[in-house]
């Protein structure tokens, strides 16, 4: 059974981290929360992105956000690092969502195919 | 889409957030005996006016610009009549809102309760700042989680740190689980 005290441990554990990172994270995930994201699937991206962080620890914040107004490409995720490059990864799934994390945060590695410019540059071919 | 009850209660919760509101109470009283399920969320947000009170539950009304039609309300209420229950809102403009909607437990329209838990991990993430209780009553007992609580617990560290949250939607889940009854 669970107890209230349990946090102290996740106290303990966040703070070392801190330490060890001399600082803040440096990522930050967003993700676009406005009725149309929701209405698109961003609820289980949400949840999987906060599920994945916790467990495998990536060195990110996980955040909400209104409507990003591209409302076409939802669910939507951006990614903001600590120089102030933001990549925008569109039609994310939960799954997209976990590669992501795993490819980008931990890996440093932008997942091209899955960004806006990839989606704008296929539609034009259409 | 089939919505649960989480996926209803969350949209009020939302509303709340929404109002501004920097303290929200959620009631879930499941019981068996009364064959009933009462919903009930109270906030300190800036409430409406009679008029918007009475247009709120309304399926063509929203304040908001960014969509034509307000569905958090109207769907909780006709999800209420149809399940054999009963919605009510009252509200008071700069003191705040409280909606309650029940429904019959043994109806068939009624939808399962769904993940509790990850409902008040993704309002909680909403705003860190909005404080809650929930309190799950059945017949067999109660359980209650108050962020208030948990923040003195963390001292400092984030309630939003992924870890913490995880733990919020795991420990929530676990303590109704403990007093759930099953339907009969
Ligand atoms: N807790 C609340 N506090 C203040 N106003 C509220 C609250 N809940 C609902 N409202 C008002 O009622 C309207 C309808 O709400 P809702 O049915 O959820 O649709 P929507 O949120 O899409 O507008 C809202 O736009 C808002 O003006
Ligand atoms: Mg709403």
């Amino acid at each position: 059974m669970k107890s209230l005290e349990e946090l102290r441990k996740i106290r303990e554990a966040a703070l070392k981290k801190v330490e060890m990172r001399e600082g803040g994270k440096d990522y930050r995930v967003v993700v676009g929360m406005a009725t149309c994201g929701i209405a698109a699937g961003a609820r289980p991206v949400l949840n999987r992105l906060v599920e994945e962080t916790a467990k495998k620890d990536y060195n990110c914040t996980v955040s909400q956000t209104g409507c990003i107004g591209m409302c076409v490409y939802e669910p939507i995720v951006e990614v903001y690092g600590k120089d102030g490059e933001h990549t925008t990864y569109v039609h994310v799934t939960p799954d997209m969502a976990a590669e992501i994390l795993e490819k980008h945060i931990a890996g440093g590695q932008v997942i091209e195919e899955y960004t806006v410019a990839a989606a704008a540059a296929g539609n034009k071919e259409v | 889409m089939m919505e649960d009850l989480a996926m209803h209660t969350l949209e009020i919760l939302m509303n709340s957030v929404h109002a501004g509101a920097k303290n929200i109470k959620l009631e879930i009283t499941d019981s068996a005996a009364k064959d009933e399920l009462l919903i009930s969320v109270l906030d300190d947000g800036k409430g409406m006016d009679e008029e918007t009170a009475k247009k709120a539950s309304d399926p063509f009304y929203t304040s908001r610009t960014t969509r034509k039609i307000g569905m958090g309300l109207a769907f909780l209420r006709g999800l209420a009549e149809t399940c054999g229950g009963e919605f009510s809102l009252s509200s008071e403009p700069g003191k705040g809102t409280l909606v309650t909607a029940s429904v019959q437990r043994s109806n068939i329209d009624t939808p399962p309760l769904g993940d509790i838990g990850e409902m008040m991990m993704e309002t909680i993430q909403a705003d860190g700042d909005i404080d809650y209780e929930l309190a799950y009553v059945t017949d067999n007992g109660r359980f209650g989680f108050s962020t208030k609580e948990a923040k003195e617990m963390l001292d400092g560290v984030s309630i939003l740190e992924p870890g913490v949250l995880l733990w919020i939607k795991e420990y929530i889940n676990e303590g109704i689980k403990q007093v759930k009854e099953d339907i009969v």
